[in-house]
């Protein structure tokens, strides 16, 4: 059996399943944020209007809150949305409620790794297409709606349709221009929006294993954009040693057998491969960076659970010591302690002496939100994971997805940039 | 179950995905009726007023791709659309109308979405797995829902949905 399907397994009771089983599994942990979170509020009040006995949930212990996507409160109706989350997890004595302004909070998915919300082997479900991104601790992590939330909730379980798995054996040698971001972009212009559609995303090699826990992040977080169910890499030394400097909790980490069977098995030998761009309207609408270095940009966005971790920011403040941004450009860190290490680091001296805005940690203007929405027309480079007509604001604004070290090197020319093109 | 039949609406878009479903800046609202005014917002407009009680919608592959947001089946069963019938679904935005109980995801084979016109009067029988276009008088195959998913469909939703091991 796969990775998958051993932890599928494990969280049925069973000894064997296999890929195309539809059954019922455990969950370990679960999240919802100020979207979703609202939202399953009402299936579950709508449940109790039905006769369904709501006086206590599942396991308040394994149930977290992130508030990201319309904070600080963007307007009345999302400070609404903020309060009816607060004054939920007031009633079910839900304790990891991580609240803006209140220390420690960020972006959901960077919650769900530095505090180590979630370890390796556990299924972790949460309202959030994105939740695939925690699959890098080696965990089973897939996002869900409300009513699939709200029943969990109530029975601690929901029904999955185990899924195949498509292995990514990453391999060669890394050149240092090159980031997780342009490997998971060139595989999704390859294998298509739709390749991974129910189907597990799994990531092996030499170069994945050399990676850090943030980078191997940035894979598994884009496999929502090739359609998976999931992404996921075995757990290791890296895993753990990033887990040792977040918490003391145990876990008993699972590995694919030897003679797990794929779906199908990729090779991706990176030694040549080109910083990388996904063009509009689509995350796998690919080119190489070099290819549109003509394009005048309007703006870069440095934000999201994709592209603002703390080794992202790191990667944007190599670029901007000691250089001037010439389009409008914004920095939001995924989290309030990334910020805190930015702030420390002298990260945020850098980004402030090159003109750069820091905004606070939120989804912000990654889903059209807030918080530097793009106008008619505006062209952007993002560190963000999509760009469908109006993701992030003006539905003829146009999104190119790339690197930090790309967006970065496109800030300091105003023009799209191969970071191995800024004098 | 049985059958129901509707009038199309047809995309033929492949990757409709949910931001044009229902734009981010909408997620806030969790009133039906108000998400249902910007349903498909950002492909067509136009879309809330062209829409009637039972209709169907016909689209491209990976319909519903991108976010989790159950908004975007909310919206458009608020409208009326009963059922969408595509290639294939993004794995989200299916389990979001199936266990929602807001419409069916009927996927077809990719040959029968060029057979099938904007207007159109189709029925769809779910007992024979079988659509029929009463404009056209032809008939297509649908994929048949695994045993579970026919379970949670016939039930009406998740919350209605009891099997043995449920109820333990």
């Amino acid at each position: 059996m796969t990775i998958t399907e051993k932890i599928l397994a494990r969280a049925s009771g069973k000894t064997r399943i296999q890929a195309g089983d539809v059954g019922f599994v455990s969950v370990d942990k679960v999240m919802m944020h100020d979207v979703s979170g609202p939202g399953v509020i009402k299936v579950l009040s709508e449940w109790e209007k039905k006769g369904k006995k709501l006086d206590h949930i599942w396991d308040p212990d394994r149930v977290w809150i992130a508030e990201d996507h319309f904070v600080p409160a963007a307007d009345k109706v999302s400070a609404e949305n903020i309060m009816i989350l607060s004054r939920w997890t007031k009633k079910y004595g839900i304790k990891k409620h991580f609240k803006y302004g209140l220390g420690q909070y960020g972006i959901c998915h960077t919650l769900s790794h530095e505090e180590a919300m979630v370890l390796p082997g556990e299924v972790y479900v949460a309202g959030d297409s994105h939740t695939n991104t925690t699959g890098a601790l080696g965990a089973f992590a897939a996002g869900l709606g409300h009513t699939d939330i709200a029943y969990i909730l109530m029975n601690g379980k929901i029904w999955l349709k185990v899924p195949e798995t498509m292995l990514f054996e990453i391999t060669g040698t890394k050149p240092d221009y090159l980031m997780a971001k342009d490997i998971i972009l060139r595989i999704i212009g390859d294998i298509g929006t739709d390749a991974a559609n129910y189907k597990a995303m799994q990531f092996s090699g030499n170069i994945v294993k050399e990676m850090s826990m943030d980078e191997r992040l940035t894979l598994t977080n884009m496999t929502t954009e090739a359609g998976a169910k999931n992404g996921i890499i075995e757990p290791d030394g890296v895993t753990e040693s990033y887990l040792r400097q977040r918490t003391n909790a145990s876990y008993s980490p699972i590995l694919g057998d030897t003679d797990a069977k794929f779906s199908e098995r990729l090779t991706y030998e990176i030694d040549k491969l080109e910083p990388t761009v996904a063009k509009p309207f689509s995350p796998g609408n690919i080119s190489a960076a070099r290819e549109l270095q003509e394009i005048e940009i309007d703006k870069v966005y440095i934000g999201s659970c994709t592209g603002a971790k703390f080794e992202d920011l790191q990667a944007v403040a190599r670029i901007l010591k000691g250089r001037k941004v010439r389009v409008r450009t914004e920095v939001l860190p995924a989290a309030q302690s990334i910020y805190i290490k930015a702030v420390r680091e002298g990260l945020a001296s850098i980004f402030l002496e090159a003109g750069v805005v820091i905004g606070p940690p939120t989804c912000g203007a990654c889903c059209g939100a807030h918080m530097g929405v793009l106008a008619e027309d505006e062209i952007c480079v993002s560190t963000t994971n999509r760009n469908f007509p109006g993701r992030m604001g003006h539905v003829k604004s146009k999104t190119y997805l790339a690197s930090p070290m790309v967006a970065a090197a496109s800030a300091v020319r105003g023009k799209i940039t191969d970071p191995r093109d800024i004098s | 179950m049985n059958s129901i039949k509707g009038r199309v609406h047809k995309y033929d878009i492949s990757n409709i995905d949910t931001d044009v479903i229902i734009p981010g800046p909408y997620l806030k609202i969790h009133d039906p009726k108000e998400l249902a005014k910007h349903a498909m917002e950002g492909l067509d407009p136009e879309f809330p007023q062209k829409v009637s009680e039972g209709d169907f919608m016909v689209c491209g592959s990976n319909f519903g791709c991108g976010s989790s947001r159950e908004h975007a089946p909310i919206a458009l069963s608020q409208l009326g659309i009963k059922a969408i019938l595509a290639p294939s679904f993004a794995r989200i935005f299916y389990r979001n109308a199936i266990d929602g109980g807001y419409l069916l995801p009927i996927e077809i084979e990719q040959q029968t979405l060029g057979r099938i016109f904007d207007k159109d009067e189709l029925e769809v029988d779910l007992n024979q797995n079988k659509i029929v276009n009463l404009t056209r008088a032809e008939s297509y195959v649908m994929m048949p829902f695994p045993k579970l998913v026919a379970k949670i469909v016939e039930a009406g939703g998740l919350i209605y949905y009891r099997n043995a091991e449920e109820e333990g």
